[in-house]
Protein backbone atom coordinates (compact mmCIF):
# COMPACT_ATOMS: atom_id res chain seq x y z
CA UNK A 1 0.00 0.00 0.00
CA UNK A 2 1.44 3.00 -1.44
CA UNK A 3 0.32 5.75 1.13
CA UNK A 4 -1.65 6.61 4.18
CA UNK A 5 -5.39 7.91 2.52
CA UNK A 6 -4.86 4.43 0.52
CA UNK A 7 -4.50 2.69 4.08
CA UNK A 8 -7.17 4.30 6.01
CA UNK A 9 -9.56 3.46 2.36
CA UNK A 10 -8.40 -0.10 2.88
CA UNK A 11 -9.70 -0.52 5.90
CA UNK A 12 -12.78 1.23 5.49
CA UNK A 13 -13.69 -0.96 2.73
CA UNK A 14 -12.94 -4.45 4.45
CA UNK A 15 -15.21 -2.69 7.45
CA UNK A 16 -18.18 -2.65 4.77
CA UNK A 17 -17.31 -6.24 3.03
CA UNK A 18 -16.83 -7.72 6.36
CA UNK A 19 -20.65 -6.35 7.85
CA UNK A 20 -22.10 -7.41 4.06
CA UNK A 21 -20.35 -11.13 4.24
CA UNK A 22 -21.21 -11.81 8.03
CA UNK A 23 -24.84 -10.49 7.58
CA UNK A 24 -24.94 -12.97 4.33
CA UNK A 25 -23.26 -16.02 5.78
CA UNK A 26 -25.47 -15.97 8.79
CA UNK A 27 -29.03 -14.89 6.50
CA UNK A 28 -27.31 -18.31 4.20
CA UNK A 29 -28.57 -20.19 7.34
CA UNK A 30 -32.11 -20.07 7.17
CA UNK A 31 -32.09 -21.65 3.95
CA UNK A 32 -33.92 -24.52 3.92
CA UNK A 33 -34.68 -23.85 7.35
CA UNK A 34 -37.86 -20.60 6.86
CA UNK A 35 -40.84 -20.86 8.24
CA UNK A 36 -43.17 -21.41 5.14
CA UNK A 37 -41.25 -22.04 1.43
CA UNK A 38 -41.55 -18.20 -0.12
CA UNK A 39 -40.14 -17.04 3.06
CA UNK A 40 -37.19 -19.52 2.83
CA UNK A 41 -36.47 -17.94 -0.58
CA UNK A 42 -37.05 -14.48 0.23
CA UNK A 43 -34.10 -15.16 3.25
CA UNK A 44 -31.72 -16.58 0.92
CA UNK A 45 -32.58 -13.90 -1.68
CA UNK A 46 -31.19 -11.10 0.74
CA UNK A 47 -28.51 -13.03 1.72
CA UNK A 48 -27.48 -12.93 -1.81
CA UNK A 49 -27.35 -9.91 -2.35
CA UNK A 50 -25.31 -9.36 0.91
CA UNK A 51 -22.73 -11.94 -0.30
CA UNK A 52 -23.01 -10.04 -3.58
CA UNK A 53 -22.16 -6.41 -1.95
CA UNK A 54 -19.36 -8.01 -0.03
CA UNK A 55 -17.92 -9.67 -3.45
CA UNK A 56 -17.66 -6.02 -4.56
CA UNK A 57 -16.19 -4.21 -1.53
CA UNK A 58 -13.62 -7.30 -0.93
CA UNK A 59 -12.49 -7.07 -4.88
CA UNK A 60 -12.17 -3.18 -4.05
CA UNK A 61 -10.22 -3.30 -1.17
CA UNK A 62 -7.88 -6.22 -2.91
CA UNK A 63 -7.23 -3.82 -5.86
CA UNK A 64 -6.60 -0.50 -3.35
CA UNK A 65 -4.16 -2.80 -1.04
CA UNK A 66 -2.56 -4.07 -4.66
CA UNK A 67 -0.65 -6.94 -3.13
CA UNK A 68 -2.04 -9.17 -5.38
CA UNK A 69 -4.78 -10.65 -2.78
CA UNK A 70 -8.48 -11.58 -4.57
CA UNK A 71 -11.52 -11.00 -3.02
CA UNK A 72 -11.30 -14.36 -1.86
CA UNK A 73 -8.51 -14.39 -0.05
CA UNK A 74 -9.93 -11.51 1.48
CA UNK A 75 -13.17 -13.77 2.95
CA UNK A 76 -11.51 -17.06 3.73
CA UNK A 77 -7.70 -16.82 4.60
CA UNK A 78 -8.23 -13.80 7.50
CA UNK A 79 -8.72 -14.72 11.00
CA UNK A 80 -11.26 -13.62 13.61
CA UNK A 81 -9.46 -10.85 15.09
CA UNK A 82 -9.23 -9.73 11.37
CA UNK A 83 -13.03 -9.55 10.46
CA UNK A 84 -13.99 -5.62 11.92
CA UNK A 85 -18.18 -6.63 11.19
CA UNK A 86 -20.57 -5.09 13.56
CA UNK A 87 -21.33 -7.30 16.56
CA UNK A 88 -25.03 -7.37 15.67
CA UNK A 89 -24.18 -8.89 12.33
CA UNK A 90 -22.54 -12.24 13.70
CA UNK A 91 -25.39 -12.59 16.32
CA UNK A 92 -26.99 -15.99 15.61
CA UNK A 93 -30.04 -16.02 14.16
CA UNK A 94 -32.17 -17.58 17.70
CA UNK A 95 -35.66 -17.59 16.21
CA UNK A 96 -37.33 -15.90 13.25
CA UNK A 97 -38.16 -13.01 15.52
CA UNK A 98 -34.74 -12.23 16.07
CA UNK A 99 -33.69 -12.17 12.56
CA UNK A 100 -35.89 -9.86 11.29
CA UNK A 101 -35.97 -7.68 13.88
CA UNK A 102 -32.17 -7.53 13.35
CA UNK A 103 -32.71 -7.21 9.61
CA UNK A 104 -34.89 -4.10 10.25
CA UNK A 105 -32.36 -2.34 12.05
CA UNK A 106 -29.94 -2.95 9.64
CA UNK A 107 -32.03 -2.27 6.86
CA UNK A 108 -33.34 1.12 7.94
CA UNK A 109 -29.13 1.86 8.98
CA UNK A 110 -28.37 0.89 5.40
CA UNK A 111 -30.74 2.76 3.90
CA UNK A 112 -29.68 6.04 5.46
CA UNK A 113 -26.29 5.27 4.95
CA UNK A 114 -26.21 4.12 1.42
CA UNK A 115 -28.12 6.94 0.52
CA UNK A 116 -25.56 9.29 1.65
CA UNK A 117 -22.51 7.38 0.69
CA UNK A 118 -24.16 6.93 -2.86
CA UNK A 119 -23.03 11.03 -3.53
CA UNK A 120 -19.60 9.98 -2.01
CA UNK A 121 -16.71 11.37 -3.50
CA UNK A 122 -14.52 7.94 -4.78
CA UNK A 123 -16.41 7.23 -7.62
CA UNK A 124 -16.54 3.37 -7.05
CA UNK A 125 -18.28 3.61 -3.66
CA UNK A 126 -20.85 5.76 -5.13
CA UNK A 127 -21.49 3.53 -7.86
CA UNK A 128 -21.48 0.27 -5.58
CA UNK A 129 -23.81 2.31 -2.98
CA UNK A 130 -26.30 3.61 -5.85
CA UNK A 131 -26.40 -0.15 -6.85
CA UNK A 132 -26.84 -1.27 -3.15
CA UNK A 133 -29.29 0.66 -1.59
CA UNK A 134 -32.24 -0.18 -4.25
CA UNK A 135 -31.59 -3.42 -2.53
CA UNK A 136 -31.63 -2.32 0.45
CA UNK A 137 -34.94 -0.46 0.56
CA UNK A 138 -36.26 -3.17 -0.72
CA UNK A 139 -34.96 -5.06 2.34
CA UNK A 140 -36.37 -2.93 4.17
CA UNK A 141 -40.09 -2.93 2.70
CA UNK A 142 -40.19 -6.73 4.02
CA UNK A 143 -38.60 -6.58 7.33
CA UNK A 144 -40.70 -3.52 7.98
CA UNK A 145 -43.56 -5.48 6.94
CA UNK A 146 -43.07 -8.57 9.52
CA UNK A 147 -42.01 -6.22 12.28
CA UNK A 148 -45.41 -4.67 12.01
CA UNK A 149 -47.16 -8.07 11.37
CA UNK A 150 -45.82 -9.87 14.14
CA UNK A 151 -45.44 -7.14 16.94
CA UNK A 152 -49.60 -6.43 16.50
CA UNK A 153 -49.88 -10.11 15.43
CA UNK A 154 -50.86 -12.79 18.72
CA UNK A 155 -50.08 -12.70 22.03
CA UNK A 156 -46.83 -14.72 21.31
CA UNK A 157 -45.35 -13.18 18.38
CA UNK A 158 -45.58 -9.79 20.42
CA UNK A 159 -43.58 -11.70 23.14
CA UNK A 160 -40.92 -12.90 20.74
CA UNK A 161 -40.56 -9.75 18.91
CA UNK A 162 -40.20 -7.39 22.11
CA UNK A 163 -37.55 -10.29 23.71
CA UNK A 164 -35.73 -9.58 20.11
CA UNK A 165 -35.45 -5.93 20.35
CA UNK A 166 -34.70 -5.76 23.64
CA UNK A 167 -31.78 -8.68 23.50
CA UNK A 168 -30.69 -6.63 19.76
CA UNK A 169 -30.90 -2.72 21.45
CA UNK A 170 -27.43 -2.71 23.13
CA UNK A 171 -26.17 -3.59 20.01
CA UNK A 172 -27.04 -0.95 17.82
CA UNK A 173 -24.86 2.18 19.05
CA UNK A 174 -22.02 0.58 17.11
CA UNK A 175 -23.41 1.43 13.94
CA UNK A 176 -22.81 5.39 14.74
CA UNK A 177 -19.36 4.60 15.63
CA UNK A 178 -16.95 6.58 13.58
CA UNK A 179 -13.40 4.42 12.81
CA UNK A 180 -10.24 6.41 12.95
CA UNK A 181 -10.32 5.05 9.14
CA UNK A 182 -13.52 6.58 8.51
CA UNK A 183 -12.86 9.93 10.33
CA UNK A 184 -10.11 10.10 8.41
CA UNK A 185 -12.06 9.95 5.20
CA UNK A 186 -14.40 12.33 5.91
CA UNK A 187 -12.38 15.55 4.96
CA UNK A 188 -12.38 14.39 1.39
CA UNK A 189 -16.20 13.40 1.23
CA UNK A 190 -15.38 9.44 0.76
CA UNK A 191 -16.76 8.13 3.51
CA UNK A 192 -20.05 9.07 5.89
CA UNK A 193 -20.35 10.22 8.93
CA UNK A 194 -22.14 7.76 10.88
CA UNK A 195 -22.79 9.65 13.98
CA UNK A 196 -24.93 12.38 11.47
CA UNK A 197 -27.92 9.33 10.83
CA UNK A 198 -28.19 8.37 14.65
CA UNK A 199 -31.14 11.27 15.02
CA UNK A 200 -33.22 9.64 12.20
CA UNK A 201 -32.61 6.51 12.84
CA UNK A 202 -33.84 6.39 16.32
CA UNK A 203 -36.66 8.32 14.89
CA UNK A 204 -37.99 6.20 12.12
CA UNK A 205 -37.53 3.08 14.52
CA UNK A 206 -39.01 4.51 17.42
CA UNK A 207 -42.33 5.33 14.81
CA UNK A 208 -42.31 1.96 13.80
CA UNK A 209 -41.63 0.14 16.89
CA UNK A 210 -44.44 1.81 18.51
CA UNK A 211 -46.57 1.24 15.77
CA UNK A 212 -46.13 -2.80 15.76
CA UNK A 213 -47.20 -2.45 19.45
CA UNK A 214 -43.66 -2.79 21.33
CA UNK A 215 -41.76 -0.72 23.59
CA UNK A 216 -38.12 1.36 23.00
CA UNK A 217 -36.12 -0.41 25.91
CA UNK A 218 -34.95 2.26 28.62
CA UNK A 219 -31.84 0.01 29.42
CA UNK A 220 -28.51 1.87 28.80
CA UNK A 221 -26.37 -1.03 28.14
CA UNK A 222 -23.97 -1.62 24.73
CA UNK A 223 -21.66 -3.97 23.53
CA UNK A 224 -18.72 -2.72 21.14
CA UNK A 225 -15.71 -3.79 19.71
CA UNK A 226 -16.47 -5.35 16.21
CA UNK A 227 -14.82 -2.84 14.60
CA UNK A 228 -11.67 -3.34 16.71
CA UNK A 229 -11.45 -6.79 15.80
CA UNK A 230 -12.82 -7.78 19.47
CA UNK A 231 -15.81 -9.93 18.71
CA UNK A 232 -18.36 -12.45 20.37
CA UNK A 233 -17.98 -15.97 20.71
CA UNK A 234 -20.29 -16.12 17.54
CA UNK A 235 -18.07 -15.27 14.76
CA UNK A 236 -15.32 -17.96 15.15
CA UNK A 237 -18.22 -20.57 14.50
CA UNK A 238 -19.29 -19.01 11.77
CA UNK A 239 -15.84 -18.32 10.15
CA UNK A 240 -15.30 -22.00 10.83
CA UNK A 241 -18.03 -23.43 8.88
CA UNK A 242 -17.51 -20.84 5.93
CA UNK A 243 -13.70 -21.33 5.84
CA UNK A 244 -12.84 -24.82 6.35
CA UNK A 245 -13.31 -25.72 2.63
CA UNK A 246 -10.74 -22.91 1.28
CA UNK A 247 -8.69 -23.30 4.40
CA UNK A 248 -8.31 -27.41 3.85
CA UNK A 249 -8.03 -27.31 -0.10
CA UNK A 250 -6.55 -23.74 -0.71
CA UNK A 251 -7.49 -22.78 -4.23
CA UNK A 252 -10.17 -25.27 -4.81
CA UNK A 253 -13.25 -24.39 -7.28
CA UNK A 254 -16.38 -26.01 -7.95
CA UNK B 1 -54.49 -8.60 -24.04
CA UNK B 2 -52.83 -5.94 -22.08
CA UNK B 3 -51.15 -2.83 -23.84
CA UNK B 4 -47.05 -3.22 -23.22
CA UNK B 5 -46.09 0.10 -21.84
CA UNK B 6 -44.30 2.60 -24.57
CA UNK B 7 -40.32 2.81 -24.62
CA UNK B 8 -38.66 4.87 -21.86
CA UNK B 9 -36.20 7.27 -22.33
CA UNK B 10 -33.26 4.73 -20.66
CA UNK B 11 -34.53 2.15 -23.47
CA UNK B 12 -34.49 4.92 -26.13
CA UNK B 13 -30.68 5.91 -24.97
CA UNK B 14 -29.22 2.09 -25.73
CA UNK B 15 -31.07 1.68 -28.77
CA UNK B 16 -29.92 4.79 -29.99
CA UNK B 17 -26.02 3.64 -28.57
CA UNK B 18 -26.37 0.17 -30.31
CA UNK B 19 -27.64 2.41 -33.51
CA UNK B 20 -24.52 4.34 -33.61
CA UNK B 21 -22.40 1.46 -32.90
CA UNK B 22 -19.40 0.38 -35.06
CA UNK B 23 -19.54 -3.59 -34.98
CA UNK B 24 -23.77 -3.83 -35.41
CA UNK B 25 -22.88 -7.38 -36.38
CA UNK B 26 -21.40 -8.49 -32.94
CA UNK B 27 -24.52 -7.31 -31.12
CA UNK B 28 -26.62 -8.85 -33.86
CA UNK B 29 -24.73 -12.12 -32.21
CA UNK B 30 -25.22 -11.27 -28.67
CA UNK B 31 -29.09 -11.48 -29.51
CA UNK B 32 -28.72 -15.12 -29.07
CA UNK B 33 -27.89 -14.96 -25.75
CA UNK B 34 -30.54 -15.24 -23.06
CA UNK B 35 -30.75 -14.94 -19.47
CA UNK B 36 -30.75 -18.42 -18.12
CA UNK B 37 -33.73 -17.23 -15.66
CA UNK B 38 -35.36 -16.14 -18.28
CA UNK B 39 -34.94 -18.44 -21.14
CA UNK B 40 -36.88 -16.14 -23.30
CA UNK B 41 -35.41 -12.88 -22.84
CA UNK B 42 -32.52 -11.78 -24.06
CA UNK B 43 -29.56 -10.03 -22.61
CA UNK B 44 -30.34 -7.14 -25.01
CA UNK B 45 -34.03 -7.05 -23.89
CA UNK B 46 -33.13 -7.22 -19.90
CA UNK B 47 -31.13 -4.32 -20.13
CA UNK B 48 -28.27 -6.37 -18.89
CA UNK B 49 -25.78 -5.90 -22.38
CA UNK B 50 -24.29 -2.13 -21.75
CA UNK B 51 -22.06 -1.76 -24.37
CA UNK B 52 -20.08 -3.81 -27.55
CA UNK B 53 -16.59 -2.70 -28.66
CA UNK B 54 -14.70 -4.49 -31.37
CA UNK B 55 -11.14 -3.70 -30.55
CA UNK B 56 -10.13 -5.19 -34.07
CA UNK B 57 -10.90 -8.43 -36.38
CA UNK B 58 -10.14 -10.91 -33.50
CA UNK B 59 -10.67 -9.36 -30.41
CA UNK B 60 -13.71 -7.54 -28.16
CA UNK B 61 -14.85 -5.88 -25.31
CA UNK B 62 -18.22 -6.45 -23.96
CA UNK B 63 -19.78 -4.30 -21.17
CA UNK B 64 -22.55 -5.84 -18.89
CA UNK B 65 -24.43 -4.77 -15.54
CA UNK B 66 -25.70 -7.27 -13.32
CA UNK B 67 -29.65 -6.71 -12.43
CA UNK B 68 -28.58 -7.65 -8.55
CA UNK B 69 -25.65 -7.41 -6.89
CA UNK B 70 -25.54 -11.17 -5.78
CA UNK B 71 -27.02 -11.61 -9.04
CA UNK B 72 -25.63 -15.56 -9.64
CA UNK B 73 -26.46 -15.49 -13.20
CA UNK B 74 -23.90 -12.81 -14.52
CA UNK B 75 -20.99 -16.02 -14.22
CA UNK B 76 -23.02 -17.79 -16.41
CA UNK B 77 -23.90 -14.88 -18.77
CA UNK B 78 -20.28 -13.81 -19.15
CA UNK B 79 -19.52 -17.19 -20.26
CA UNK B 80 -22.45 -17.19 -22.67
CA UNK B 81 -21.12 -14.10 -24.21
CA UNK B 82 -17.74 -15.34 -24.66
CA UNK B 83 -19.30 -18.33 -26.72
CA UNK B 84 -21.51 -16.63 -28.74
CA UNK B 85 -19.19 -14.50 -29.92
CA UNK B 86 -16.52 -17.06 -29.94
CA UNK B 87 -18.47 -19.29 -32.74
CA UNK B 88 -19.09 -16.02 -34.33
CA UNK B 89 -15.19 -15.79 -35.09
CA UNK B 90 -14.26 -13.39 -32.71
CA UNK B 91 -11.46 -15.16 -30.91
CA UNK B 92 -10.67 -12.95 -27.65
CA UNK B 93 -13.59 -11.67 -25.87
CA UNK B 94 -13.13 -9.65 -22.72
CA UNK B 95 -16.51 -9.42 -20.28
CA UNK B 96 -16.32 -6.20 -18.13
CA UNK B 97 -18.85 -5.72 -14.92
CA UNK B 98 -19.81 -2.04 -15.23
CA UNK B 99 -22.33 -0.85 -11.92
CA UNK B 100 -22.88 2.51 -13.95
CA UNK B 101 -25.46 2.97 -14.92
CA UNK B 102 -26.81 0.76 -11.95
CA UNK B 103 -29.23 -1.44 -13.73
CA UNK B 104 -33.00 -1.05 -13.80
CA UNK B 105 -36.38 -2.01 -14.82
CA UNK B 106 -36.40 0.96 -17.19
CA UNK B 107 -33.89 -0.21 -19.24
CA UNK B 108 -35.95 -3.47 -19.96
CA UNK B 109 -36.91 -3.14 -24.10
CA UNK B 110 -40.73 -3.46 -25.15
CA UNK B 111 -40.07 -6.79 -26.65
CA UNK B 112 -38.71 -7.93 -23.42
CA UNK B 113 -41.51 -7.02 -21.12
CA UNK B 114 -43.32 -8.79 -24.26
CA UNK B 115 -41.59 -12.06 -23.96
CA UNK B 116 -42.40 -12.44 -20.25
CA UNK B 117 -45.84 -11.70 -20.06
CA UNK B 118 -45.79 -14.58 -22.99
CA UNK B 119 -44.12 -16.86 -20.55
CA UNK B 120 -46.38 -16.16 -18.01
CA UNK B 121 -44.04 -13.41 -16.02
CA UNK B 122 -46.21 -9.77 -15.36
CA UNK B 123 -43.54 -7.30 -16.97
CA UNK B 124 -42.25 -4.61 -14.60
CA UNK B 125 -45.58 -1.77 -14.69
CA UNK B 126 -47.21 0.56 -12.72
CA UNK B 127 -49.59 -1.93 -12.05
CA UNK B 128 -49.36 -5.67 -11.88
CA UNK B 129 -51.60 -7.26 -14.05
CA UNK B 130 -52.53 -11.38 -14.47
CA UNK B 131 -50.78 -12.08 -17.21
CA UNK B 132 -53.21 -14.98 -17.85
CA UNK B 133 -56.35 -13.44 -17.45
CA UNK B 134 -55.44 -10.12 -17.20
CA UNK B 135 -57.31 -8.84 -14.34
CA UNK B 136 -55.57 -6.15 -12.26
CA UNK B 137 -57.49 -7.49 -9.03
CA UNK B 138 -53.87 -9.00 -7.74
CA UNK B 139 -51.90 -9.56 -4.99
CA UNK B 140 -48.61 -10.47 -3.38
CA UNK B 141 -47.74 -13.59 -2.05
CA UNK B 142 -44.61 -13.24 -1.29
CA UNK B 143 -41.86 -10.46 -2.25
CA UNK B 144 -39.26 -12.32 -3.04
CA UNK B 145 -40.63 -15.10 -6.19
CA UNK B 146 -38.09 -17.80 -7.46
CA UNK B 147 -34.81 -15.00 -8.31
CA UNK B 148 -34.02 -12.00 -6.74
CA UNK B 149 -35.67 -9.96 -9.37
CA UNK B 150 -39.00 -11.63 -9.34
CA UNK B 151 -41.56 -11.25 -6.73
CA UNK B 152 -44.41 -14.19 -6.26
CA UNK B 153 -48.26 -12.81 -6.81
CA UNK B 154 -51.64 -14.19 -6.85
CA UNK B 155 -54.37 -13.17 -9.68
CA UNK B 156 -57.59 -12.79 -7.55
CA UNK B 157 -59.50 -13.40 -10.08
CA UNK B 158 -58.26 -16.42 -12.00
CA UNK B 159 -56.97 -17.86 -8.49
CA UNK B 160 -53.56 -18.40 -10.55
CA UNK B 161 -49.94 -17.79 -9.10
CA UNK B 162 -47.74 -15.90 -11.32
CA UNK B 163 -44.55 -14.30 -11.07
CA UNK B 164 -44.07 -10.37 -11.26
CA UNK B 165 -40.78 -9.05 -12.27
CA UNK B 166 -40.07 -6.59 -9.68
CA UNK B 167 -40.38 -2.65 -10.06
CA UNK B 168 -36.80 -1.44 -9.53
Amino acid sequence: MNNLSNNALYHYLIGMADDALVLGQRTSEWCSRGPFLEEDIALSNVALDYVGRARMFYQYAADVEGLGRTEDELAYFRDEREFTNLLINELPNFDFAFSMVRQYFLDVNACLYLEKLSLSSDQHLSEIAAKAVKESRYHLKRSRTWLVQLGQGTEESNRRMQSAIDELWGYTPEMFIMTEAEASLLATQVSVDRKDLQQQWSATVTADVQEANLQIPDQQWQVVGGRDGDHSEHLGHLLAHMQILQRSYPGLEW
Amino acid sequence: MQQISLVTPEFAARRALRANSQCPHLWSVLDNVFDPELPHVTIWDLGILVDVHSLDSSRCKVVVSPTYSGCPAIDVISEDIVSALNSAGVQQVEVAVSLKPAWNTDLISPAGKAAMLKQGIAPPDKSVNCPLCGSGHTSVISQFGSTACKALYRCNDCLEPFDHFKEF
